[in-house]
């Protein structure tokens, strides 16, 4: 609280002081929000070291983002040190949830590189333009061509990767037209088992994945576009060594039509409209895994419909963004059990009990120009937000632990938020305070007997939630100038109702070995502080010299450390650049976890470092052009595991990969 | 975009079938009074055929609802306000016993159909076997039917037949829930003692504790059981027995008394894994 209060006064001093100094000019936003980009999109891959790294690898670069790792293939994104449930991850807006109950489908798993273009992270309450959130959003941003003349382009991408004999082939074909544009691409994946460090195989942790996409655009006026998208992602065989279940099928189909409308000479910059619809199955399993004391199949699926309408305008000083956007979702997931004993029943129930959660919000945002050097943000949201248990096998199965449990839950969420951007040559700094709400996820409200396999416990949900809520402080601070650029960021967030698995010691855990039985509850509060900066120094015009380094605390209410907080860690490297070569040689590590909590299944990790080194090149021959990429991971082969790492799963060990694409 | 218009014409389906609503059948049907019943026997004497029914296709070994209906075999019509009782007799090979039992009342003014229930706890093997004498009084004639019955072994465990502590001989049956689910379930417990061989009145003011638990998956329990308690002398107990998944759950009781006494049955522990009285069921 007392860190907030401090923020808090600051602010408002700031606020008082611009206030004082109204001048009349117009200036160009700065804006803060940070942008990943990735694949070819101004033919910026040719600058990613990994041109065929996975949408993982691209967004674990983001000082804001780090990944828990429960293999080697669907890592779950975390947004300053909070996982999906506080955060929003969206695809050009579309809301998408994963059908598995432990998580191992996050949104990031169903999308491909070569889909993309970028990865809009928002930090906190400003990522709530589709919905709620309090950790931030990451939105990925589709790859598509533009209207030009006539042109076709292929392009053949194709990998591989020595750890775990990683196989990539893909292929793209790209036409542009003066009224219409089409752009299809097909990726196929395929790896075995990866080594940690010191050559020890990690076993089940193969995958095998393939995705198609395709994008059409058609302009039937200089202002008028309708765009049609469609993601087919399939990945079969994927271990999980860090749970005791594998996936046979992970399938996803993601569509959608957009209408957009962008007048000439108008104050309305943009107005976006999508209707979409995405089907996901998942298909988790232990029939691969021997020794299991009972085998288990547990298939999720999650559909959803939605649409959202944003409009862009601006007035006088202010740039206005209003985005109305709704969606329903569908999530079901199962768990049979088959007895050793094949004249016995299976055991079956709902793990979710086929929630239906309807959306309803609107979000503004504005953006006031106050003078050259200042600019003030407000946003706000507002939604409706309905569960509903649609079928009575799952109502009556949560009803044994909430006997008045009503089959329709209905809240309201609201958000608010408001920075103060201030920048003066080369120095720059933003202000930031909101407030901001989110539902208990379908897990938090109605999971039942969810295996947590990193605490060991049970988790049941908990219909009666309240929405958690959060107050937010943030600042940044930077100077740029030539060749230095540094930039110092943190954010606080007071947490209110901290929707947490909380034990019920008198509860009997169903997982055979479990622990016990943990319920999703409300702490009074808890805190995340999250802090980073990072720095990048170009020595000359070949050498360019980087470095970031991040550290953030959680706390409960009883000052008790919250899981999966990131110790401190860093990354720096060197890069060199000249004519089409690059070569960057880096270092990325962690402190010691030192604030664990073993309540929560954590223990102390130890600190580590690997180095990497990486090189590319790229050369025309005739018409056709080459980019290849070269490089080696963990070169000196460290074994070792992160906080976010599932039970301490090692990492892969050394790693020499090679990525080639020829454009023709 | 062919998936597009697939998954827009299901968005529309969707969308019309959530708002349409549905208009609730006004018509009452006329009342069957043998729907869902099956016919397992039929008794004879001279004057009357007895049609005993019961919701399964007969009886077998513990708590059994039976139906029955007494037709005059002359006017082929079913005798109303008859005055109706029952004996079942086991046949062993050294004695004869009885079995719990209630009385048999006419389902409802101008019905044709008498209702009670007889809890077997033994069924029939070889050389022993179940006989069932019907008495009944119509317009104070008194008349008798007596058959020899069908009563198999039941799959599952849901009678229980012991000695207590207190040297009384119980029994102690599971009639509900009859279709279990993965819910609370509202469940039924029948408590009797043996008076005599002839004899077994419901036992009044004891508890039936009882712990589900699954043995094929680490024999977890389940939460938010009631014991089964009376809630009127010479009444069933009724309990709540709460079951999180489908498959084989074997329920281990502890019969114990107005005094808090365990007259028979364990708790379960870490070494105990059942009590030597349990009921099964399955599904």
């Amino acid at each position: 609280m007392k860190n907030i209060l401090i923020l808090l006064v600051t602010y408002l001093i700031s606020l008082w002081s611009f206030s004082q100094n109204k001048e009349q000019d117009s200036v160009k936003i700065t804006n803060l929000e940070e942008i990943i980009l990735i694949g070819h999109k101004a033919a910026l891959y040719e600058k990613e070291i990994k041109s065929l790294g996975t949408v993982d690898e691209f967004l674990q670069q983001s000082s804001k983002v780090d990944m828990i790792k429960r293999g080697a293939y669907a890592w779950e994104p975390i947004i300053n040190n909070m996982a999906t449930e506080r955060t929003l991850i969206t695809i050009d807006g579309m809301r998408i949830f994963g059908a598995c109950t432990d998580k191992m489908d996050p949104i990031t798993s169903y999308v491909e590189v070569t889909n993309l273009s970028e990865a809009t992270i928002n930090s906190g309450q400003e990522g709530g333009l589709f919905g709620s959130t309090i950790g931030g959003s990451i939105d990925l941003k589709r790859n598509k061509s533009t209207f030009g003349e006539n042109q076709w382009k292929y392009q053949i991408n194709s990998g591989f990767e020595t750890n775990n004999s990683q196989k990539i082939v893909g292929a793209s074909l790209n036409y542009r037209g003066k009224k219409i544009y089409v752009d299809t691409d097909v990726m196929h994946r395929n790896a075995n088992n990866y080594k940690a460090g010191n050559n020890s195989e990690v076993l089940y942790s193969q995958f095998n994945k393939i995705n198609v996409s395709n994008t059409i655009g058609f302009k039937y006026n200089d202002s008028k576009l309708i765009e049609t998208s469609l993601i087919y992602d399939k990945a079969t065989n994927v271990g999980y060594p860090a749970l005791t279940m594998d996936v046979s099928l992970a399938k996803s189909l993601i569509t959608s039509i957009k209408y957009e409308y962008k007048p000439l000479n108008s104050n309305i910059k943009n107005w976006e409209t999508k209707l979409y619809f995405n089907t996901i199955e998942h298909k988790m399993d232990d029939t691969t895994r021997p020794n299991v004391p009972i085998h288990m199949d547990m298939p999720g699926w999650s559909e959803t419909f939605g649409y959202y309408s944003k409009l862009n305008f601006t007035k006088e000083k202010h740039q206005v963004l209003v985005n109305l956007n709704s969606f329903y979702n569908k999530s079901v997931a199962e768990m049979t059990m088959y007895p050793n004993n094949p004249n016995e029943n299976i055991m079956f129930m709902y793990t979710w009990p086929d929630v239906r959660t309807f959306y309803n919000g609107i979000f503004i945002n504005d953006d006031f120009i106050i003078n050259n050097n200042s600019t003030l943000n407000v946003s706000t949201s507002f939604g409706s937000h309905s569960n509903k248990v649609a079928s009575d096998f799952g109502l009556q199965s949560m009803q044994i632990f909430y006997p008045n449990m009503e089959a329709q839950k209905v809240r309201f969420l609201k958000s608010f938020g408001t920075k103060y951007k201030y920048v003066k040559s080369a120095f720059y700094y933003s202000l930031g305070m909101a407030y901001s709400e989110r539902p208990p996820s379908v897990s938090e409200g109605y999971g039942f007997y969810l295996y947590n396999s990193f605490d060991g416990f049970d988790n049941i949900g908990n219909p009666n939630l309240t929405n958690e809520k959060a107050i937010e402080a943030s600042l940044s601070f930077g100077f740029e100038k030539d060749r230095f650029k540094v930039n110092a960021s943190t954010s606080y967030f007071s947490f209110f109702d901290y929707i947490i698995a909380i034990t019920n010691p008198v509860l009997v855990p169903m997982t055979i070995g479990a622990n016990g039985v943990r319920v999703y509850t409300a702490l009074e509060n808890a805190s995340i502080f999250n802090s980073s900066i990072s720095s990048e120094i170009n020595l000359s015009n070949a050498f360019k010299y980087n470095i970031q380094v991040s550290y953030a605390r959680g706390k409960d209410n009883n000052n008790d450390n919250l899981p999966f907080i990131s110790p401190l860690s860093y990354t720096t490297s060197v890069r060199f650049n000249k004519n089409q070569f690059t070569t960057e040689l880096s270092l990325r590590g962690n402190a010691i976890q030192s604030h664990y909590n073993p309540e929560y299944g954590e223990d102390k990790t130890p600190s580590y470092a690997v180095i990497s080194i990486n090189s590319g090149y790229k050369f025309k021959f005739q018409t056709t052009s080459f980019i290849t990429k070269v490089g080696i991971e963990n070169v000196l082969d460290t074994y070792y595991s992160t906080y976010a790492d599932w039970k301490n799963i090692p990492r892969m060990g050394r790693n020499i990969y090679i990525n080639l694409n020829i454009s023709l | 975009m062919k998936f597009q218009l697939k998954k827009t014409a299901i968005l529309l389906i969707v969308i019309l079938a959530f708002t349409s609503c549905s208009t609730s059948d006004d018509a009452q049907p006329i009342v069957d009074e043998l729907e869902g019943l099956t016919m397992f026997t039929e008794m004879v004497n001279d004057t009357h055929a007895i049609e005993l029914y019961s919701e399964n296709s007969g009886l077998s070994q513990g708590y059994n609802t039976i139906k029955l209906r007494i037709k005059d075999k002359v006017t082929n019509t079913y005798i109303q306000n008859a005055q109706v009782s029952w004996m079942p007799i086991m046949h062993m090979a050294m004695m004869n016993h009885s079995c719990p039992k209630s009385e048999i009342t006419q389902m409802a003014n101008e019905s044709n159909l008498y209702e009670g229930f007889i809890m077997f706890q033994m069924a029939q093997n070889d050389t022993e076997y179940w006989d069932l004498k019907i008495d009944y009084t119509i317009n104070n004639v008194n008349y008798t039917v007596s058959e020899v019955i069908d009563v198999p072994a039941s799959d599952k465990r849901t009678v229980n037949s012991f000695m207590g502590t207190d040297n009384v001989r119980y029994v102690v049956a599971l009639i509900e829930p009859n279709d279990p689910k993965v819910a609370v379930n509202d469940m039924t417990v029948g408590v009797w003692k043996m008076q005599d061989m002839m004899t077994f009145p419901v036992v009044d003011g004891f508890t039936v504790k009882f712990d589900p638990r699954m043995p094929s998956m680490g024999n977890h329990s389940s939460p938010n059981n009631v014991n089964a308690t009376q809630t009127s002398a010479g009444d069933l107990y009724y309990g709540k027995l709460s079951l999180t998944m489908t498959g084989y759950w074997k329920i281990s009781l502890q019969l114990v008394n107005a005094e808090n006494t365990v007259l028979k049955g364990e708790e379960i522990t870490d070494t105990v894994s059942e009590s030597s009285i349990f009921f099964e069921i399955e599904f």
